[in-house]
């Protein structure tokens, strides 16, 4: 997973600046001070409060994005290095009101409890398909081990991957 | 309907990313608060000084103890009038007492702006060497008093005679570490109070709102009907959650204050060092033993850290402890003594299976031990010391949570024989001793347990139809992410007939209900889901008397049956609920004789707790070159007398036996010698991930429903922890070959690698020993 700390452009100031964000494909111009977290820009400017926090501090998986079509925490990836970047939250994941099918297979297989870690579950597993890193159990275990769910849903998360994994693969 | 997986109706606006927890609500003109908390566990507090932070860009102010005109947090559980004094107050005034006790407050109109502020907030304090081991001699607390703030004594039985005349007798010592709940969603708060008005709206409530308000509203100075707490989504409980805190407070305050809405959220740092600490532990536990296995005695003195202060739940885990302790087993006599000492780490609160996940790794451990000392087999101890079935209910002279104990009902044995069956645990342990024979450290280790669930005295459940037929079901209990919402529904739906689609369930609003208890203590189902059928029950029987009326027939011809009443045998006079609800308009039910709206109240009320029972059986191999303890496989047994939702109860177990496999060998918050937390981020404070998560195999059975409730049902949300760490302790002991080898948890690879090595010891230097 991408959890590196964006280097600052060096010709920014402290203050907050103008960027414009491209989110779930559409434009979002915002003024915001270089140290805010795509977290805090998605969560408190934009009021796009899908994408959860969980630890701020890159542990937990909670506020998994994607940037550019690859996974992101959103709370170690500063907003302003994402201009001209494509960023994806749950709220742009079940276009036109479908479910996506990872969604459905997480109802399905009731795979999570209190839904907290829900969202960037769902980001990360979704990625993980394209990614191609679901082929089996071992797999799914290394590459969602990132994303951490308290309730331990772990297993019927799995059981909603193998699934989607499955039906996509029978195609 | 009642007994179906049906899938969860409230996930929709969790996996849209739409749901609304306390940090996604956000009022126009919020102020943000940052909690200033005192770095030294120990010391005298000097001075606070604001003047830095108050000269930062959009500081609103900086408060301290001195600017607060508030008592100490109360006590919402069973308390003693001697704990009294070592309540938790709003803002540390003298001394601070732990790292992480709130000091002061900074207000700014950014979140970013009011941390930064309370960076530049100077402490004067004066250091105090602090006290960190509850072994210790009590010290002083302050002029009054020292830091045992309880010692809880009960029991019954001869005990004195019963180890006198004992053949044998076994002792150890064994310890729980300190670790706790650690929801993923901190804490948030936000309370809007409305100059002129009066009200005050608190948003982020969980667990207990209605306790809650009384307790905000009796530290404010207000009327409770205008505090109105608000439960939004929640990530996550597990008895840490929803308790009053001091930050609950503080919001308010600075709300009624500013005359504007005041936000908190804590960080997971924070998290960590303010939230309820729970466990920690040290037991000394004896038996009077018979030669053929029978315990006619049990001694145990325990003492318990409770961090710096007391909190909300008082002495509701000593006592839950030693009431708990004797657990599956008869018994005869009873001695313990529970010293609850103070301090100075984060205060301790309860966690899933409070006091019993220490009392039975306690208890277990000890049969382990009588096990090992009679050379017989540990569950041969377990089934000639069980309470049987035709002593059921079963009384002993003791009280928990403030109800007399009697167990309800259960047959241990027969779990026993399911759960030998169903797992096929005598090959199991046939491969496991083939691998250990081919040098591999694995091992089974089983523990058997009671949990309490379904306390009472309360709880009230109002439905209402509208005029489209929309149910809403409205219940002061909340919801903590259990699936609550969906039980609620399906007992609902199965009195009435309708279809789940059709119900909506209100929780954890107090304005919407007068009395309520609240999502602790594996209650819901049992309080609110009981109320809820005595709900239903009344509410078809008005729908029935209405259609009577519109019929012209007697409500002894008619039946509710999808959502509509006919009269019976005749499929074609159908009246929906949605008709009768018009119908009951107050003029037209006024000539009827009955009462306006098709709603109606039921309340589920209980002096007793029903006791649900289950058998833990943990398998692990440890690792010879680390010591790291991997389990490969948890098996639970659980008898939870009616599953409303078999899907549900097995979600809940799984999460249980995780939490419970975290407590024993990854969770544990540590302190080094000058009393400084060094478990402040998820890199220190080990949450089980995927990783460490082995596939949990659940049996539920059914066999001992309760007769103490309407459904028969007991409760379910704690039973996959409670034995957990007993029977990973026990596994452990197998894998490497050492009886008893396990007397502490959480088992840290390095402990793991120094029992392997006693181990080679033993078989070195004693052949055919031990
Ligand atoms: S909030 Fe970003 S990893 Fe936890
Ligand atoms: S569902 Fe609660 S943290 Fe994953």
């Amino acid at each position: 997973m991408d959890g590196e700390i964006a280097a600052l452009p060096a010709e920014r100031g402290p203050s907050a600046q103008a960027v414009t964000l491209t989110i779930n494909g559409e434009p979002r111009p915002l003024r915001i001070e270089p140290r805010v977290s795509l977290l805090d820009a998605l969560r408190e400017h934009l009021g796009l409060t899908g994408s959860k926090k969980g630890c701020d501090q890159g542990t937990c998986g909670a506020c998994t994005v994607w940037v550019d079509g690859r996974r992101a925490l959103a709370c170690l990836t500063l907003a302003v290095t994402c201009e001209g970047h494509e960023v994806t939250t749950i709220e742009g994941l079940s276009a036109g009101g479908e479910l996506h099918p990872m969604q459905a297979a997480f109802i399905d297989k009731d795979a999570f409890q209190c839904g907290y870690c829900t969202p960037g579950q769902i980001m990360s597993a979704v990625a993980l398909l394209d990614e191609g890193h679901a082929a089996d159990d071992g797999q799914i275990r290394e590459w969602m081990s990132g994303n951490i769910c308290r309730c331990a849903a772990y297993p019927n998360i799995r059981a909603a991957i193998r699934a989607v994994r499955d039906a996509a693969g029978g195609e | 309907m009642i007994g179906k997986p049906l899938r969860r109706v409230e996930d929709l606006p969790l996996l849209l990313g739409t749901g609304r927890f306390a940090a996604d609500i956000s009022l126009p003109g919020q102020a943000h608060l940052r909690v200033v908390r005192s770095p030294v566990p120990h010391g005298m507090l000097r001075g606070v000084d604001g003047r830095k932070a108050l000269s930062m860009p959009g500081v609103i102010g900086v408060w301290s103890a001195a600017d607060l005109d508030l008592g100490p947090i109360g006590f919402r559980m069973v308390a003693f009038p001697g704990m009294l004094p070592y309540r938790q107050p709003v803002l540390a005034a003298e001394r601070v007492r732990y790292v992480g006790e709130p000091v002061a407050i900074v207000l700014a109109d950014d979140p970013y702006r009011a941390e930064d502020a309370a960076d530049l907030v100077e402490l004067d304090i004066e250091s105090l060497p602090p006290v960190l081991d509850q072994l210790q001699e009590p010290a002083q607390f302050d002029d009054q008093n020292d830091t045992e703030a309880l010692l809880h004594e009960d029991g019954y039985g001869d005990v004195g005679a019963a180890f006198a005349a004992a053949p044998h007798v076994v002792e150890l010592t064994v310890t729980v570490g300190r670790h706790t709940g650690v929801p993923l969603e901190c804490r948030g708060a936000l309370a809007d109070y409305r100059p002129g008005a009066g009200t005050l709206d608190f948003y982020g409530a969980a667990k207990v709102p209605h306790q809650n308000r009384l307790l905000l509203a009796g530290l404010l100075g207000l009327p409770p009907q205008l505090v109105v707490l608000r439960e939004a989504h929640v990530g996550g409980g597990f008895g840490v959650r929803g308790e009053v805190y001091p930050e609950d407070v503080l919001v308010c305050w600075a709300s009624r204050l500013l005359g504007r809405p005041v936000k908190w959220i804590e960080d997971r740092n924070e998290h960590l060092l303010a939230a309820n600490h729970s466990r920690d532990q040290v037991h000394r536990i004896r038996a009077a033993v018979l030669a053929d296995g029978y315990i006619t005695a049990i001694d145990d003195e325990f003492w318990l850290d409770q961090g710096a202060y007391v909190r909300t739940h008082a002495a509701a885990v000593p006592t839950l402890t030693a009431s708990m302790l004797p657990g599956p087993y008869q018994i005869p006599a009873y001695r313990v003594r529970g010293h609850v000492r103070l301090t100075n780490k984060t205060p301790a609160g309860t966690y899933r299976a409070p006091g019993r996940y220490e009392g039975t790794f306690a208890r277990e451990r000890l049969i382990d031990a009588v096990a090992s000392s009679l050379g017989k087999p540990a569950m041969e101890i377990r089934l000639s010391n069980f309470i049987s079935p035709d002593q059921m209910p079963y009384a002993r002279p003791m009280s928990a949570l403030g109800t007399d104990l009697e167990y309800d009902s259960g047959d241990y044995a027969l779990l026993v024989g399911k759960a030998q069956a169903r797992f096929g645990l005598a090959e199991l342990e046939h491969g496991l001793a083939a691998r250990r024979a081919l040098g591999e450290a694995v091992g089974m280790g089983c523990a058997f347990f009671v949990e309490k669930s379904g306390l009472g005295p309360y709880e009230a459940v109002r439905i209402s139809v509208d005029q489209s037929g929309h149910i809403d079901i409205i219940t002061g209990a909340g919801s903590m992410g259990q699936g609550f919402e969906t039980v609620i529904t399906q007992i609902c739906a199965q009195e009435l007939g309708v279809r789940p689609e059709t119900i909506r369930v209100l929780h954890g609003q107090t304005d919407q209900i007068e009395h309520a208890m609240g999502a602790f203590a594996s209650r819901l189902t049992v309080m609110a889901g009981s109320a809820t059928l005595i709900a239903a029950q009344a509410l078809r029987e008005k729908a029935l008397a209405a259609a009577a009326r519109m019929l012209e027939a007697s409500p002894r011809d008619l039946e509710l049956s999808d959502g509509a009443v006919r009269v019976a045998g005749d499929p074609d006079t159908g009246i929906s609920l949605a008709q009768i609800s018009e119908a009951l308009r107050p003029d037209q039910a006024a000539r009827w004789g009955l009462e306006p709206s098709l709603t109606a109240d039921g309340w589920h009320t209980t002096d007793h707790m029903c006791y649900p029972y289950g058998l833990h059986i943990a398998v692990v191999r440890v690792d010879a070159g680390t010591g790291q303890v991997i389990a490969e496989r948890l098996l639970v047994a659980y008898d939870v007398g009616r599953a409303v939702n078999p899907m549900l109860v097995e979600g809940q177990i799984v999460g249980g036996a995780a939490q419970g496999l975290g407590g024993a060998l990854l969770e544990e918050f540590r302190y080094d010698d000058a009393g400084h937390p060094q478990c402040t981020t998820f890199m220190d404070y080990l949450l089980p991930t995927r990783a460490e998560m082995p596939p949990v195999d659940v049996l539920i059975t059914e066999d001992a429903p309760s007769p103490r409730n309407p459904l028969g049902v007991k409760g379910a949300g704690e039973g996959g922890t409670t034995a957990m760490g007993a029977a990973i302790a026990a596994a452990i002991d197998a894998a490497l070959g050492v009886p008893l080898g396990v007397k502490e948890l959480p088992v840290h690879p390095e402990a793991a690698l120094r029992l392997a090595k006693a181990a080679r010891r033993e078989s070195t230097s004693e052949p055919g020993g031990a």
